[in-house]
Formats: structure tokens, C-alpha cells, sequence
């Protein structure tokens, strides 16, 4: 459905995306997945036809981006990360005027309107000016532009940036749905939402495609360390970490900085991060060592390793 | 072309929804309107209609860029461009919608003129000919504006630059002869050719609308030339061309 054939564009001598190449393939849940300036908006705007790759090829639905735009342009729906609507426009209209743009006859705007309300629940704003909603609902404004016409594949560019928490919610569950019908490529720095959301991950850093997997692949794959949240009273934290260190396994050992952590610790518990070999008995080790130098264990857990990590890791490579 | 219709009619649409077209109408009639009376009511003077046309195409020179400078810029600053070049729709057939909507607003503007002429009719005995030119010159000069003023919207996401511009350029267009008196053969011709219509007689009241110069003269005359039609239509013609690829070009930034 999308194909990405050694795809680079450069914005004068600048190279916001260098070779890549990914095949996606219809009813795909894709997640592009990297910190700002990674290339995600670009990639976007070359496979929306918006832009023009400088080297390589692009297609959608078997149409290249660039010979045969406009037939690539009718398989896409796209929500650009600015989300740009016309605010002196009602909702319903804004959205007939798009469906019209997108080459839908006035029936099938008809009969598709009143689904597309329902689907991004916005019964009771239909008739509201766009430029008087909140950010949120802006936001599932613009999702229903890219979906009124049953678009192929759906390409969203950071869809939950800058809304309040409870509409993330709401607007991940709302992208969750749409996956099962359209071909969908999501951008997002957030990871817990890619995750949430995809199958599979495309991580770009630099321009460049560092992994392709699925999320749990991709944390298997990463997963050489084990981790232990430790809190502990009854010592100084220099010492506590000098002696956690010794542990056989253990590779390190750091203070947790987390605001929740430093509260406790004007209780005078220390709370540690220890990074160890994984499969290897590490936490019995410091629980026990902690018991016999004679201070009190507060709190001891194992803690996943999050797609965050997996990615700072991923990215940090290839500065090592 | 139907996309071109969808986007003219939703540009008609929030011309009737926003302040700006209502106050450029006004000022546009007040303004002819003035012109028109000022330049009836001596004792003698000529029952026709070129004091309203002199007043109307030196204003257009402001209020056209007034009815554009919307268009392009506020697509770009609200980011819509992105959509509209994204969906299946060519730039020129966002172009000529928007520029139809604008063209469609100044017609109404100017038919709201034509009360001028039943004015004329009550109380003499106009000369048809010069009045039938006129109107079609109108028209004709305020679509080379209205492609102008489209053309320095989609220059930049900023109303106030593109209405700074597109009457700019307009204004040099209008005093070209002044350049041209100071130039002399070829040079001389062609600047001068180029003078999209002097109005300043408007100011001059020996001469009150009296249009010279340009090729607006003859069409206040009564007079059809070829020559002026093709100049305006050409005009028309190569800014809206310039817009399209001003549009185009934003891909490859």
C-alpha cells in the first residue's frame, strides 16, 4: 500500500531524510517514532504528495507521489501536526467543504456526515464555529477531515500534541478504532502512544530508519539489562551505592531523581536505581546485602524497561 | 473544474461572512458615488458616467488588494495550504477559484453602481456607447487588479504585506508614466504600454473625470480597441499564471 524506495529529501543543503526505504502494507499500523526534527513531518509530507523527495521514490496505493499525484492524493486522508482548519467556518460545513475537495458527491457527504459525527463524537458541536472549540475538539476535527472520504491510508502527524490529558485518552482509543479500518501511519515523539497504538515501529533519528520491529520485539531485543527500584533507610547514600555496586552483576547503580522519590527522601529514605545483568538472581543479591549491612529495605520492585529507553538507546548509538 | 467552483463558493461564502468585504464595498460606493456627483452637478456639465469611472479605478488600486489579501495568506498562515495541496485539487484550480470569488464581489460592487445610470437617464440624455464601455472596462481593469492582489497574497502567510504589495505594484503600475516621461524610444514605449490606467485626474479639478493615458482612455471614451482588451486580459492572464507557480514553488521549500 505504501512504498518508500531510498527516500531522501533535503531542504537545501540540509538532509531532513537520507535513504529510506519501507514497504507498508494495507491494514498496516505504523508508527514513526523519533524525537523532534528526526525527519517524521518530512517523510509525512513526501508520502502526502505536499513535498517532493529529492532522491528515491515514494508511492501510495501503487501511484507514485510525484508522476501521479493527484491519484496518490485521493487514497490519503492526513492530519498535518498544526491541524489546520478554517475557523470561520461551522463544523459542518468545514467538513463538507473538505469532502467536496477530496471528490465526494453531495450524497455521499450527506449519507458519511452523520457517521463521521458519531465516529469522532461531535454531535453536540456540529454547528459551532471551528475557531470557538478547545484544542481537543479542534483536534477531532481533524480527524474527521482526513476520514470523510475513506481514505486508503491515513497518515497522522503528532495527533495528541498539545491537547489535555483526558482528550489524549479519549483521541488515542479514537486512532486505536480508525487502525482497524485504514492503513495508518502515526508520528509521535510519545511513546507510551505508539506503543499503545501499533504493530509495528519505525524509529527515525536523523533522517534515517535505526529500527523496524514491533513493540515487543523491539523491547525484547533491547532488553540486556534488568532493573530494580530500591529504597532504603537507615545509611548515606554514598555508601549504600558503593555497596550495591560490589554485587557481583550489578552493572550500576544511580539515585532516582523522580519528584515522587525526593519527597521521601526527607524522611531520610535513599531511593536507587540499580541496572544489572538480567536472569542472574540480582534482586535476592540486594535485598540481602541490604539486610545484612544492617539497613532498613523500604521498597524493592523490578521495573520494565520502557520504549522510552529502548529508544534513547537506539538513538544513542550512533553517536557511541 | 468543479473543485474550482467548490472553492469559489466557499470563498463568496466567507466574503459574506466577514467585515471586510462590506467595508470595502461601502468605501468603494461612497467613494464612485462622490465622484459621480461631483462630477454631474455644475450647470453644464456632460450627462456620463466617467467621473464615477475615474474615482472607481484609482481606488481599485487600494481596494482590490483590500478583496485579495486574504485569499493566499490566510491559508498559508492557518497551514490549510497544506491540505488543499494534499488533497486531489491542482493549484490552478485553486487559484482561479479564488480569484472567480473575488470577481464575482467586485461585479457586485460595481453593480451597485449602476443606479448612476438610471440617475442619467431621469434627468438627460446619455450617450449609451461610452457608458456600456465603460462598465466593460471596469470590469475588465478590476480583474487585472483582483490577479495582482492575488498574486502578493500568495507571496507571504501576512494580509498586511500582500495588501502593502499588491497596491504597491499596482500604484507603480498606474504612475508608469511619469517614468516613461523620462525615458525616450523604446524604452519609452514599452513603460509606457505597460500603464495599467492613470487616473489623477481625480485630483486635478480643471480636468475633473477626465481619464488620460493608460489603456483605460479609450474604453472611457466609448471607444472597443483590441489592444486594451488584450492588455487587460494578458495582465489578468500572467499574474494569475505567476500565483500558480508561487503556489507551486512552496513544494519544493
Amino acid at each position: 500500500m505504501i512504498r518508500l524506495e531510498h527516500m531522501s529529501k533535503s531542504y537545501g543543503d540540509y538532509p531532513a531524510v537520507i535513504d529510506v526505504s519501507a514497504h507498508i502494507k494495507q491494514g498496516e499500523v505504523v508508527g514513526f517514532l523519533g524525537p523532534n526534527g528526526a525527519g517524521k513531518t518530512t517523510t509525512m509530507r513526501v508520502l502526502t504528495g505536499f513535498t517532493p523527495p529529492t532522491e528515491g521514490t515514494a508511492a501510495i496505493a501503487g501511484y507514485d507521489v510525484v508522476s501521479r499525484s493527484l491519484d496518490a492524493r485521493r487514497h490519503i486522508g492526513y492530519l498535518p501536526e498544526s491541524v489546520p482548519l478554517y475557523l470561520d467556518m461551522t463544523v459542518m460545513d468545514y467538513l463538507r467543504y473538505m469532502g467536496q475537495l477530496r471528490g465526494m458527491n453531495r450524497k455521499w457527504i450527506d449519507e458519511r456526515l452523520p457517521v463521521i459525527i458519531e465516529t469522532v463524537r461531535l454531535g453536540e458541536y456540529q454547528n459551532a464555529l471551528v475557531g470557538k472549540l478547545s484544542k481537543g475538539y479542534r483536534q477531532r476535527v481533524g480527524i474527521a477531515q482526513a476520514i470523510i472520504h475513506e481514505p486508503d491510508v491515513l497518515i497522522m502527524d503528532e495527533p495528541t500534541i498539545g491537547i489535555d490529558p483526558i482528550q489524549v485518552v479519549e483521541t488515542r482509543s479514537l486512532i486505536s478504532e480508525l487502525g482497524g479500518e485504514h492503513t495508518l501511519i502515526l508520528s509521535s515523539h510519545i511513546l507510551p502512544e505508539v506503543s499503545a497504538i501499533c504493530r509495528r515501529v519505525l524509529v527515525i533519528h536523523e533522517g534515517r530508519i535505526v529500527a523496524d520491529d514491533d513493540p515487543e520485539n523491539l523491547s525484547d531485543r533491547l532488553q540486556h539489562a534488568e532493573r530494580i527500584e530500591v529504597s532504603l533507610r537507615g545509611t548515606e547514600a554514598g555508601a549504600a551505592i558503593t555497596a550495591l555496586r560490589n554485587i557481583q552483576h550489578v552493572v550500576d547503580v544511580r539515585r532516582d531523581t523522580r519528584p515522587t522519590q525526593e519527597r521521601l527522601a526527607e524522611d531520610g529514605v535513599i531511593s536507587l536505581v540499580v541496572d544489572a545483568r538480567p536472569d542472574e538472581g540480582a534482586p535476592e543479591d540486594v535485598a540481602r546485602t541490604i539486610v545484612d549491612s544492617g539497613w532498613g529495605l523500604v521498597n524493592l520492585h523490578p521495573l520494565p524497561m520502557t520504549l522510552e529507553e529502548i529508544f534513547l538507546e537506539l538513538t544513542t548509538e550512533d553517536e557511541a | 473544474m468543479r473543485n474550482t467552483w467548490t472553492i469559489a463558493w466557499k470563498e463568496i461564502k466567507t466574503y459574506f461572512a466577514s467585515p471586510m468585504a462590506y467595508v470595502v464595498a461601502a468605501a468603494f460606493l461612497a467613494i464612485t458615488g462622490f465622484f459621480f456627483v461631483a462630477s454631474v452637478s455644475d450647470p453644464f456639465s456632460e450627462a456620463s458616467i466617467r467621473g464615477y469611472i475615474a474615482g472607481a479605478i484609482f481606488f481599485m488600486v487600494f481596494l482590490s488588494p483590500a478583496l485579495t489579501m486574504r485569499l493566499l495568506a490566510e491559508e498559508q498562515k492557518l497551514g490549510t495550504l497544506e491540505l488543499l495541496m494534499t488533497s486531489p485539487i491542482r493549484e490552478w484550480e485553486i487559484v482561479i477559484g479564488k480569484f472567480i470569488a473575488s470577481f464575482v464581489m467586485l461585479a457586485l460592487m460595481v453593480a451597485g453602481t449602476f443606479y448612476f445610470v438610471v440617475v442619467l437617464f431621469w434627468f438627460g440624455d446619455p450617450d449609451v456607447g461610452p457608458i456600456f464601455t465603460g462598465y466593460l472596462g471596469v470590469l475588465l481593469y478590476g480583474a487585472a487588479t483582483l490577479a495582482i492582489g492575488l498574486m502578493a497574497s500568495a507571496l507571504s502567510g501576512n494580509q498586511l504585506v500582500s495588501l502593502v504589495v499588491g497596491a504597491g505594484l499596482l500604484t507603480a503600475l498606474t504612475v508608469s508614466n511619469f517614468v516613461a516621461d523620462r525615458l525616450t524610444g523604446t524604452a519609452e514605449e514599452i513603460v509606457s504600454n505597460f500603464q495599467l490606467g492613470s487616473s489623477f485626474s481625480v485630483f486635478d479639478t480643471s480636468s475633473f473625470g477626465v481619464v488620460e493615458g493608460g489603456h483605460f482612455a479609450d474604453f472611457a471614451r466609448g471607444i472597443l480597441s483590441v489592444t486594451d482588451i488584450a492588455y487587460y486580459v494578458s495582465i489578468t492572464a500572467v499574474f494569475l499564471f505567476i500565483t500558480v507557480v508561487l503556489l507551486e514553488s512552496r513544494r519544493w521549500r
